[in-house]
């Protein structure tokens, strides 16, 4: 088996496992009941899955400029995808759009400065 | 490699399908933003593989501008969710 075809079947696992983690997170979005709940499973494949995905691609293209361009994509998604978590976990609970009864430990509520009527949607 | 390439795009289409699914029921907008950022990383998938598979590099910018694309989004309709500030209260 020479090293390229041994790249070639790294990558083959690497994609298949990116797409399996999306397919997973996609189940979990639907049967989740709550935005948090659905944050935690959106995740998967936004970091994991996405980084497989680029690390097979990377395997197969074997190309020092393709592997930075890849990189770089990596990097602006580990970058952004935890603020944009942040901004819409933080914006969902002030927006009383949490449901509170699935909560175990709800310290946030106590510190708000405007403690908000919940909104049922 | 063709079994890969049918097992990889069925997962991604079944996710897709889902998370569709999922941005049209969602009873708030902001699980349909989660579900939309979700659907860009999916279709960042999607063209990874496409360009796996052909061994080609010319959609590798547009996986950069995909990646900063959700981002935008989800943060916009994060921030102007009603509600979800203090803007409401400092402008009234």
């Amino acid at each position: 088996m020479t090293w390229s075809s041994a790249a070639d079947l790294a990558a083959a696992a690497c994609l298949i496992l990116g797409a399996l983690l999306a397919l997973i997170a996609a189940v979990g979005i639907l049967r989740f009941p709550d935005v948090l709940t659905r944050m935690h499973s959106a995740t998967k494949p936004q970091v994991l899955g996405l980084l497989l995905v680029l690390l097979g691609l990377g395997l197969r293209l074997r190309d020092a400029r393709a592997i930075g361009m890849l990189a770089l994509v990596a990097l602006f998604q580990l970058v952004t995808s935890p603020i944009a978590s942040h901004m819409v976990g933080r914006a969902s609970f002030r927006a009383g759009q949490v449901r509170r009864d699935l909560l175990v430990v709800d310290e946030l509520s106590e510190v708000l400065p405007r403690p908000e009527q919940p909104r049922q949607p | 490699m063709t079994a890969v390439v049918v097992l990889c795009v069925a997962f991604l289409a079944v996710a897709a399908l889902l998370l569709v699914v999922r941005i049209s029921l969602g009873p708030t907008m902001l699980d349909r933003v989660v579900a939309l950022d979700v659907l860009v990383a999916v279709v960042i998938c999607g063209l990874a593989l496409e360009a796996a598979v052909r061994r080609h590099t010319t959609t590798l910018p547009i996986l950069g501008v995909l990646s900063l694309l959700g981002f935008v989004g989800s943060v916009s309709v994060a921030r102007f969710t009603p509600g979800s500030d203090d803007v409401e209260v400092e402008q009234s």
